[in-house]
């Protein structure tokens, strides 16, 4: 045992939170809540399978309140993981791992996931015509 | 040069494993099917978008095109592939105990080959119909 207590290295709750560190888990925790998304794509796809009953069902739980919730829940997910993926890919390549570069595109895509989220739901009501 | 050679031996180099045993397989389709997601997965949501409260008729139309089917089969494929890739990271990263690990790993495969089976024959019955 040692004499004193000996230092002990950062631990995430005394962590100052910081951009780089949030956008890697985020990619992570949006990853997880996409691949359990699929179970809803593949009971969509069955229910369409199935016949026009089944089919209306999904569709009016995809239309209530909770499933538009949920989509825009997984649409939110969605482009996080496509413009973050595609931040990893460019890492992958060997680009942009300069501090200034990393905020850069961290900020990015976080901008780039609000305003295609948006606009994917606006594009969606007025191609319905409205609610 | 023996200092050149490092601390690998001969066979290890040759197997080009790496540390991590497996090489760089994993790694490598896991890129390959995050490449092919990026035009898969536009095109599957702004399809999604174009079927948002359509009837069933309208999405076997939509099917009924080989282009479409096909390339929504494309998405199935890679989709549930990188997502089996993605969650066996996860689990490996934050599941420590041996035989848990392994029991979800394995689950995990299991149950993303028999979605994205379920996902190919349900869109080949909404196409041909039954």
């Amino acid at each position: 045992m040692p004499s004193h207590p000996r230092p002990t290295s950062p631990h995430l709750q005394i962590y100052r939170p910081q951009l780089t560190a949030i956008t890697s888990i985020l990619h992570r925790i949006t990853g997880v809540i996409l691949a359990v998304g699929t179970l809803a794509l593949v009971y969509w796809l069955a229910a369409a399978a199935m016949g026009d009953q089944s089919f209306d069902t999904a569709q009016a739980i995809a239309g209530s309140w909770i499933g538009r919730l949920a989509l825009f829940g997984w649409t939110l997910a969605f482009f996080y993981h496509f413009f973050n993926g595609i931040r990893h890919l460019a890492w992958d390549a060997g680009w942009g791992f300069e501090l200034p570069a990393a905020y850069r595109s961290g900020w990015a895509v976080i901008i780039g996931t609000v305003v295609l989220t948006l606009l994917a739901w606006i594009i969606g009501y007025a191609a319905r015509g409205g609610f | 040069m023996a200092n050149q050679r490092g601390l690998r031996n001969e066979l290890g180099r040759v197997r080009g494993l790496g540390s991590a045993k497996e090489g760089v397989g994993h790694w490598w389709h896991q890129r390959l099917t995050a490449i092919a997601l990026i035009p898969l997965s536009l095109w599957f949501v702004a399809s999604l978008i174009c079927v948002t409260g359509a009837d069933r008729a309208t999405v076997a139309h939509w099917l009924g095109s080989p282009l479409n089917l096909g390339v929504m089969i494309l998405f199935i494929g890679a989709l549930f592939y990188h997502a089996v890739l993605g969650l066996q990271v996860v689990i490996e990263d934050y599941i420590h105990g041996h035989g848990s690990r392994m029991v979800l790993i394995v689950l995990v495969q299991f149950a993303g080959f028999a979605l994205a089976m379920a996902a190919i024959i349900s869109l080949l019955v909404i196409a041909f119909g039954h």
